[in-house]
């Protein structure tokens, strides 16, 4: 079973594409969902809130926990949760870590400029949204997995995956199947 | 290489809405107040000089907000913020746009600059939020460009009837389009009086093509959880909080009840020792020409 943490953001939507892709997947909202969950997925939202959400609601050791042993994505506000710094973000921002990547918040403008592009993977282009999106200004170890005009986009440490952009609001597989993959 | 970037498309506008989702918005006036909200866990919050409440005790015209309390908000926080312009004052919301606001919410709250025209949402590249009392409504304004709908309840009253009124008006048109065949959508269109592409749409996909989060009278947590058991995609809160006797405290208990919405326990432990809740009208006492609701068609 595929996790969704599901305190916020567009969680529909990555259930959605994990069960097209033949996977089962449900909502994380509690330890005991987090349990259950073989690869969590961080949605899209708002990195700020959902940091929040996850230390008032007593959850940050556990997902932090979950992220140091188990198959992690993440999607925009997800890749700013999973990185080991953020730029733009508030100084007490708690994060999961897992990524060995800085970004920079909304680092592409705010939503004025939010935009559609084809993103490279190794495997062919595909057309995904950027949504106030972050940036990464320092790749540290982790590996490219996407680039967007020769900028790293999408990036991965071990286990963990990160993506400025949103696959699941155009439909996007490849991420998706590679993080299935993993587990 | 140069990849082509496609900026402030139909797909981005709705996307933003769609990562508010499970999210509560919040009224603020201050910088101070944003930041309340924020901690709490708001997931965007709306720049206002007054909250509704002032509004309707206050009366008078009510207009945009000044640039300089909404530049001071928006460098507050890192959480998005959203600020209002009148029914049909495109210019309000061109200032609104240049100021770099990430949602305008064309709003009944404001006094109306326009009794027959909506602004035409399509010619900006900020996503619009909208009010709506029923489906036809709703329809009309995604027409015009609205990337997000809010039901309007009755602003800064405290009372929750309205925007249940409202999100069940709209679900159940929604579910009796659903149920309709496809030669009964020509008349259905009419008399929403909404286009038919959209009204196939909807009947097809059996919910609106954008978000739809509720508003108007949301004072405590169970409302906000009622809202989302009904169907809700968020809450926006605007009086309930700052008019309450404890901001703080209310507004993560009315986070902390829109996320676990279906668990009786949490909203009950949720609930407990919140101090004062605003004082609140009952919509019923209202006369008509105050009631926020009916402006906007």
């Amino acid at each position: 079973m595929i996790g969704v943490l599901a305190l916020q953001g567009d969680v529909r939507e990555h259930i959605s594409l994990l069960e097209s892709l033949g996977a089962n997947a449900f909502g994380v909202k509690t330890l005991e969902d987090l349990e259950a969950a073989s690869g969590l997925v961080i949605p899209g939202g708002e990195s700020t809130t959902i940091s929040k959400l996850a230390v008032n609601f007593g959850l940050i050791d556990a997902i932090r926990n979950f992220v140091a042993t188990k198959p992690v994505l993440g999607t925009c506000a997800g890749l700013i949760l999973l990185s080991k710094g953020a730029i733009g973000a508030l100084s007490d921002q708690q994060l999961f870590g897992g990524l060995d990547v800085t970004v920079e918040r909304n680092a592409y403008g705010g939503q004025t400029h939010s935009f559609e592009a084809e993103v490279e993977f190794a495997t062919g282009s595909e057309r995904v949204a950027f949504i106030r999106a972050p940036k990464v200004v320092d790749i540290g170890s982790a590996e490219v997995v996407a680039t967007l005009e020769g900028e790293p986009v999408a990036v991965r440490s071990g286990r963990v995956m990160g993506a400025s952009f949103h696959p699941e609001i155009t439909g996007a597989t490849t991420l998706h199947k590679l993080f299935l993959e993993s587990i | 290489m140069s990849q082509e970037k496609f900026e402030g498309t139909d797909l981005v506008k709705r996307g933003l809405a769609e990562m508010l989702k499970g999210g509560v918005i919040m009224d603020v006036v201050t910088a101070d107040q944003a930041k309340i909200a924020e901690d709490a866990g708001a997931v965007a919050v709306m720049a206002l000089e007054r909250v509704p409440a002032d509004i309707r005790a206050q009366g008078g015209v009510a207009r945009m907000s000044d640039p300089d309390l909404i530049q001071d908000i928006i460098d507050s926080v890192s959480i998005p913020v959203m600020a209002k312009a009148r029914i049909g004052h495109f210019v309000e919301a061109q200032v609104l746009e240049a100021l770099e606001v990430d949602y305008i919410d064309e709003s009944e709250v404001l006094s109306p600059a326009d009794y027959v025209n909506h602004i035409d949402k399509w010619k900006f590249n900020v996503p619009f939020v909208c009010g709506a009392t029923n489906l036809g409504e709703a329809l009309r304004r995604i027409t015009e460009g609205a990337a997000m709908i809010r039901s309007k309840g009755e602003a800064g009253t405290g009372d929750v009837s309205e925007a249940m009124k409202h999100i069940r008006t709209i679900n159940s048109e929604i579910a009796a389009l659903s149920s309709k065949s496809e030669d009964e959508l020509y008349v259905a269109a009419k008399e929403l009086q909404a286009p038919y592409p959209l009204v196939k749409e909807v009947a097809q996909s059996g919910k609106l093509p954008v978000v739809m989060f509720v508003a108007g009278g949301i004072a405590t947590p169970a409302d906000a959880a009622l809202m989302m058991q009904l169907g809700a995609d968020g809450v926006f809160v605007g009086s309930g909080i700052f008019k309450s006797g404890d901001p703080a405290k209310r507004a993560a208990a009315i986070v902390r009840a829109t996320t676990y919405y279906n668990d009786p326990k949490v909203i009950a432990e949720t609930s407990r020792g919140l101090g004062e809740a605003m004082v609140g009208i009952n919509v019923g006492d209202l006369p008509a020409p105050h009631r926020l609701a009916e402006r906007g068609w």
